[in-house]
């Protein structure tokens, strides 16, 4: 806050180092005993329960400490967490199950390609300082649809923002709760609807009583535990293989080896060579070679979009108004891309060293000889060996003997890995101890739950702060009632359509989910009676993080197949819609009112068509608007046969599309993959927004004031100043 | 101490902020077209293809020391302005 001195800074940042301290070393302590625990002969179900619910206790425990009342700690923190911890807050809210789980699997399974990820989620950092945040903080919003509403002249660009802001944050969410499903339910063996029900349970005791005050100091104890549990299990790898405990350096030697067994493979005829004139789904490619998987323009594009993406995603940028000054928020942009790159550096380490070991130990073994840990996965339909689940021994031989000409040994193709496995199997194939298994596990719940964590309250705040008090509450009475009565049905009707899933105890979710809605109004409406007008909103607050907690749980359930591409549309969809008016509202004076709002209709409609017609429906997207098959990257030739899936009225009459229908996610404009819209959105964006803006009446003298003011980080917020 | 409405802060802020998006450019996309000329070498000890090593750590490593160097520079710029903030 303004009003620290300096020594008070001085004596927080000791306070915060000692807790943090204790914190870890707390942390270490209890691997430590349960290592001994193991030994002793704990079972691996009980030391699994042990490290889910110890940490998630912890959470919870800082959650209720950090309860909060005020409004300014409930949206910004109080505005004073300093530099390095919110570095550290940071990290956790980005990374998500999607880069503690999927990443490395992502690496195995795509090699060189996969790169793509790892640098368009780090990069963004870089315009993140630079374009975007620093000037925000000075602004001194409390949500991303703030700035728009000030510096666009009213409710209609703070009702556009709120849209973008709750549509990219909401399929964001969803595959964090159906991450936080994966992991329970494999390592606790619950059923994955309770299992998904358990983890909205832990987020939602951080967030709802503390707000970001809450979120802030559980998300640092939450890196913590993410990335001592992702560093582990591949030091402890590294070192027994080439005895230097950095993997990030030694993992070089394994790549050469990697290539040196490809070509091995290749001459014993284990696998055949993804080549220009044929390249199946199960031919081998080359771990080093560039481009085989994604073209250029799609890698190039998925790097661009995961970049400009990064610095117009709200959830981020709302981190940066928690610090104390403008100073600081820069400086923290740097320690949240140290924390986050100590994860994303090491995450090719763990394709390489896994890659490694199937190439090896797997592939090429006599099938009666494989290792018990495949079957464990297999049982869940995560490994297939022969085309077949690797539920045991004896399926997995009986489905090679049904291959015809089989040589009896494992060959390339005959393997098939979920990528999701990579990470939580790392210790089991290296044959560490259960107990690193469990801290994995630990590890990639707390990237989730951090991550769904900043996405709810970032959708909560903006529903609680734009749309209700900015929005609704100025309204007369009867019309507040009308407001509040349509939006009461949407929902409702929302609830009834989405949620005919199962839920917990055999109940579907949309019966949760009203029963959840009626509970809610009959507490909310006596307790905003009597309340006071801060109270009020508060209130107001909690409860719609509450039902959107619900509501996405119950979207999770219905299991949506693809965790990457589904954080990857989030991306695109923020970019498209928030960047061209975010950026040249304070880089540009002469931005308009009409030009932001036409340029986010816009840009962020051609990239909302062009996902929804790819996904959804493509045979309107053929017939209707030039689309054609995507193509193969080695072989140039189209990965779908258009003509003849349009012949078959089967998947010609499936409306939505589903993800099995052969034309979903392989159609499109320039060969362009649907993750990459915002490339069509961003610029189209810029372009209206410039023209229409040159074509309007040059913004008032006050407001171009008021952008310098931004542009200067002296002085009092420029909403303060205001007020 | 300057005037601070000059422009002055402003035009070197913008030119900072070009410079970074330049050398952010070079990194984030320019360097990995070359990925195949690159991986032609490798690094001594390392054992790293040149190609891959830039985009699995290269970048990476110069991202984060760019937002350190940006953050003190652009502070030195707004102090020779007089818009910084109170220490």
């Amino acid at each position: 806050m303004a009003t620290q001195t300096a020594s008070e800074r001085a004596d927080f940042m000791r306070s915060l180092g000692r807790m943090y301290g204790l914190y870890t070393g707390g942390f270490l302590g209890f691997i430590v005993l349960l290592a001994v625990l193991e030994q002793v002969g704990v079972p691996n179900r009980v030391l699994g329960y042990f490290f889910v619910f110890f940490t998630l206790a912890v959470y919870g425990v800082i959650g209720i400490a950090m309860r909060t009342a005020q409004v300014s700690e409930y949206y910004v923190a109080g505005r004073r967490v300093p530099a390095f911890y919110n570095g550290m807050a940071t990290g956790a809210d980005w990374m998500s199950a999607a880069s503690f789980v999927g990443m490395a699997g992502s690496l195995f399974l795509l090699g060189y390609d996969g790169l793509a990820w790892v640098l368009g989620w780090t990069g963004g950092f870089v315009l993140v300082s630079i374009l975007v945040g620093p000037y925000l903080r000075k602004f001194g919003a409390y949500t991303v649809p703030d700035f728009m509403a000030f510096r666009y002249g009213g409710n209609f660009a703070r009702f556009l923002a709120v849209i973008v802001l709750v549509c990219c944050s909401f399929t964001y969410v969803t595959a964090q709760i159906f991450g936080t499903g994966i992991i329970a339910a494999r390592f606790l063996g619950m059923q994955f609807e309770i299992a998904v029900f358990a983890g909205l349970v832990g987020i939602l005791l951080c967030a709802m009583l503390g707000g970001m005050r809450a979120v802030t100091w559980t998300q640092i104890a939450q890196y913590i535990v993410l990335i001592v549990a992702y560093l582990v299990p591949i030091v402890i790898l590294s070192t027994k293989k080439y005895g230097i405990p950095v993997p990030e350096l030694t993992y070089g030697q394994a790549i050469q080896e990697i290539a040196a067994r490809e070509q091995e493979m290749l001459r014993t005829g284990l696998a055949v060579l993804c080549t220009p004139a044929d390249c199946g789904p199960t031919t081998l490619k080359p771990h080093l070679q560039p481009f085989m998987n994604y073209t250029p323009l799609n890698f190039f594009g998925i790097i661009f979009c995961m970049m400009v993406g990064t610095a117009s995603l709200p959830h981020i940028l709302m981190r940066y108004f928690t610090t104390p000054s403008v100073r600081e928020a820069r400086v923290s942009v740097g320690w949240s891309l140290l924390f986050i790159f100590l994860l994303y550096f090491s995450a090719p380490a763990y394709a390489a060293f896994s890659k490694l070991e199937v190439y090896t130990n797997i592939i090429g073994r006599d099938i009666t000889q494989l290792r018990p840990w495949l079957f464990t996965w297999g049982e869940l339909g995560l490994i297939k060996v022969c085309g077949k689940d690797a539920i045991n021994l004896d399926a997995a031989i009986a489905a090679c003997k049904a291959i015809a000409n089989h040589p009896g040994v494992l060959r390339f193709q005959d393997f098939n890995i979920n990528t999701d496995v990579i990470v939580l199997s790392t210790p089991e194939i290296a044959g560490l101890p259960y107990v690193i298994s469990g801290l994995v596990a630990a590890g990639g719940l707390a990237a989730a739950l951090s991550t769904a964590d900043g996405l709810l309250l970032a959708i909560a705040n903006a529903l609680s702060h734009d749309v209700y008090y900015n929005m609704i509450q100025p309204l007369r009475a009867a019309r507040q009632w009308l407001v509040g009565a349509i939006i009461a049905v949407v929902v409702a009707a929302l609830i009834l359509w989405l949620g005919a899933v199962p839920g917990p105890f055999g109940v579907e979710w949309r019966w949760w989910s009203l029963l959840g809605l009626g509970g809610l109004v009959a507490v909310v409406t006596p307790l905003m009676a009597k309340a006071g007008e801060v109270e009020r909103r508060l209130i107001m607050a909690r409860a719609l993080l509450l039902l959107v907690a619900v509501c996405s749980a119950a979207l999770a359930s219905t299991r949506p197949s693809d965790i990457l591409a589904m954080v990857g549309w989030a991306f695109s969809l923020a970019m498209a819609g928030n960047f061209p008016a975010i950026v040249l509202g304070i880089w540009w004076k002469r931005a308009t009112t009409s030009g932001a709002i036409w340029g986010m209709i816009a840009g962020w409609g051609i990239c909302l068509f062009y996902l929804v017609t790819t996904r959804y429906f493509p045979q309107m997207g053929i017939t209707h608007f030039g689309m054609t098959s995507l193509l193969n990257p080695e072989t140039g030739k189209p990965l779908v046969d258009i003509a003849k899936v349009m012949a078959d009225p089967q998947w010609m009459n499936q409306w939505p599309a589903l993800a099995s229908n052969p034309l979903a996610n392989r159609v499109g404009w320039f060969d362009l993959n649907n993750i990459n819209c915002g490339l069509l959105g961003m610029p189209l964006g810029f372009l209206v927004m410039i023209v229409v803006s040159l074509l309007s009446k040059e913004p008032p003298k006050e407001m171009q004031a008021l952008v310098d003011e931004i542009r200067k980080p002296r002085g009092r917020t420029v909403l303060e100043e205001k007020a | 101490m300057q005037n601070s409405d000059d422009g002055t802060h402003w035009k070197r802020t913008t030119r900072l902020m070009l410079v970074h998006l330049f050398i952010w450019f070079f990194f984030g996309y320019v360097i990995h077209m070359f990925v195949n000329v690159l991986n032609q070498f490798t690094i001594p000890v390392l054992k790293f293809p040149l190609g891959f090593y830039m985009a699995a750590q290269g970048s990476l490593i110069v991202f984060v020391v760019m937002l350190f160097v940006f953050a003190w520079q652009q502070d030195r710029i707004d102090r020779d302005h007089g818009v910084a903030e109170d220490d």
